[in-house]
């Protein structure tokens, strides 16, 4: 018997149901000025169909099945790997600034990194919508 | 015994997949633990990914003679495939974060769609509903897969206009039948999945032909307004492709990931289209924009009133309290460091600053945050419309760069408007108004703004950035004068 995961359909209905709770209860506090990484964050995460082109590839026999199988690798790949980049890029700017005060209307620092939100501020955005 | 290892690996390797993902979505819907988010999440996918080289150690007999050269082929795709999206992530500029988005999520949806094509293809969908799950997951990865790319075109300006077809609504609908039916004779030739599909290449075919086509036609009619919904429907629907395609594939990585991002990214929708007041239906039957939206009468009451740059940034510097309200206009000038500069001089001056921002600002919700972020604005400068629309009418001065519809007072009293009932920011309430526009043309959804012809408003006419270095300049030049 192989070790190969079978499942009927309704534990597989279990899983969707649960994985649609958790994804929907995830995302429910968010505040607004996090809506574009977080629609980016999630668009990596189905990035893992990556994973299923390397299942179908590897265990490819014919080659349409090679040639669909490649095509999905390359696709998938790009959305895990492009969708890292372009995440990583836009939450680096939310960094460097857990230790740091927020500016002081009128301090001129040249400098002035993005500063964290104190939680009160956090709170109100997300009570925004 | 020994040959389930692989196999056992890959499935644990899932299982921490599965939880690094949710765990990391988590950490990023918090602005303070959003950075460590997208990191714990990279972690499980590098893992799942590595794991999946596995499979090639656990290939039955049938394929065993194929594994060396489709593994190899596998790190070529891979490396080709993440390397250019990786590079091409790194590289793409800040404003053209929403089309770098659209344009990933395609991918993901094309791999659903690919995978789906290697099942049916390769005769391993066996049974009936595994069988109809894979079709369903095809046709929702090929959608969103042409979608996206359309979304993409849209707003790396290559398609400029909607196009509108008379019947949309019905083409869409008999296409998406066709669709259907097509998908319903794969079933019943295959007897349900029992029997190969004979001649069924031809008609698998045409099932992806539909599926890309109606794709194309569900996004060409909608408004570039409407994009940042759009793409988060696409994002959603590409999660609920991967989780089908996981289910067929026995593979629950994919189906608790594809579906978290299903439903996360179907709440993210409800979120944006609430804050637009349309609904995700109106939206993606494209009641909106030019066309739907009957070009309203000639020109409101009033007139344009154009004034020179420098003379609005001395006024400003003379204000007691300014509210900046940016869109999308900004992002293309790319003027959000200028705009600091200037704000910073304003600050030194005594003036009351603070940014508004509406939650569809720009082609992203949260795209005006993130320039802002970028250009080193604090965040305590940084205003949701519900925190400060009530500021507008005790301001001194509102400055508008390159936005349009979010501040049209059409939202609020026109009730002919497409955008009638939209929250605004009540820039219109400010003793004064200054518009930076680059030209007289009308906002992203094609409506004309009345605001711009009321009594208090004048418009600084050119590209946001050259306008306000004479801001700046004009600003400064009273400092110098003021010290000598």
């Amino acid at each position: 018997m192989s070790p190969a995961i079978t499942m009927g359909g309704f534990v597989a209905l279990y899983i969707f149901l649960l994985a649609g709770f958790t994804g929907w209860v995830v995302i429910g506090g968010v505040p607004a000025i996090l809506h574009t990484p977080l629609m980016s964050g999630s668009n990596f995460v189905h990035g893992i169909v990556v994973v299923g082109g390397l299942f179908a590839l590897i265990n490819a026999t014919t080659t349409t099945e090679r040639i669909f199988g490649t095509v999905a690798v390359v696709l998938g790949a790009g959305n895990a790997a492009g969708g890292y980049a372009v995440t990583s890029r836009m939450l680096a700017m939310f960094q460097e600034s857990k230790h740091k005060q927020p500016a002081h209307a009128g301090a001129a620092h040249g400098t002035a990194h993005m500063t964290a939100p104190h939680s009160q501020r956090v709170k109100k955005t997300g009570g925004a919508k | 015994m020994i040959a389930m290892i692989p196999q056992l690996v890959i499935n644990a390797t899932g299982i921490v997949a599965a939880f690094l993902f949710m765990y990391g979505l988590k950490r990023m819907s918090s602005p303070v633990t959003a950075p460590s988010g997208i990191f714990v999440a990279g972690v499980g996918m590098l893992a799942a990914v590595l794991a999946s080289f596995l499979y090639a150690l656990a290939a039955n007999a049938e394929t065993r003679p194929y594994v060396a050269l489709n593994t190899g082929l596998a790190a070529v795709a891979l490396l080709i495939g993440g390397g250019i999206a990786f590079w091409s992530g790194r590289k793409a500029k800040m404003t053209s974060m929403p089309q770098m988005v659209a344009l990933y999520n395609g991918m993901g949806g094309g791999a659903a769609g690919s995978i789906a094509a290697v099942e049916l293809l390769g005769h391993r969908a066996h049974g009936f509903s595994s069988l109809i799950v894979t079709l369903l997951g095809a046709l929702i990865g090929a959608v969103s897969l042409s979608g996206s790319l359309i979304a993409w075109a849209k707003l790396e300006s290559i398609l400029k206009k909607p196009a509108r077809i008379p019947g949309q609504q019905f083409l869409n609908a008999a296409v998406l039948l066709a669709t259907l039916a097509l998908g319903g004779y794969i079933v019943f030739v295959s007897k349900g999945g029992e029997t190969p599909l004979v001649d069924a290449p031809r008609w698998i075919g045409l099932f992806f032909g539909g599926a890309l086509i109606l794709g194309i036609l569900m996004t060409l009619p909608i408004g570039g307004a409407d994009m940042p919904v759009v793409i988060s429907v696409y994002n959603a629907a590409t999660g609920l492709a991967v989780g089908l395609e996981g289910f067929v594939l026995g593979n629950p990585a994919l189906m608790i990931a594809g579906m978290v991002v299903g439903a996360a990214g179907t709440l993210l929708t409800v979120l944006m289209a609430k804050a637009m007041n349309r609904s995700v239906a109106a939206v993606l039957f494209a009641k909106f924009g030019p066309g739907g939206g009957k070009k309203t009468k000639g020109a409101p009451p009033g007139s344009l009133k154009p004034v020179d740059a420098s003379d609005a940034g001395i006024f400003m510097r003379y204000a007691k309290s300014v509210i900046i309200v940016p869109g999308y206009g900004l992002a293309v000038a790319q003027a959000e460091g200028k705009l600091y500069d200037f704000v910073k001089l304003l600050q030194a001056a005594g003036v009351s600053v603070k940014f508004a921002i509406h939650p569809v600002a720009g082609r992203m919700p949260g795209q005006m945050d993130v320039l802002l972020a970028e250009a080193g604005v604090p965040y305590d400068l940084i205003f949701q419309l519900d925190d400060i629309n009530d500021e507008f009418k005790d301001t001194d001065v509102a400055l508008v760069i390159g936005a349009n519809d979010v501040v049209n007072p059409a939202a609020r009293t026109d009730k002919t408007s497409p955008i009638f009932g939209m929250p605004i920011l009540n820039a219109d309430k400010a003793k004064k108004v200054y518009v930076i526009k680059r030209g007289q043309g009308k906002g992203y959804a094609g409506i004309v703004n009345g605001l711009f012809y009321e009594p208090n408003c004048n418009m600084v006419y050119g590209d946001a950035q050259a306008e306000l270095v004479k801001m700046i300049e004009a600003v400064r030049g009273l400092g110098a004068h003021a010290a000598a």
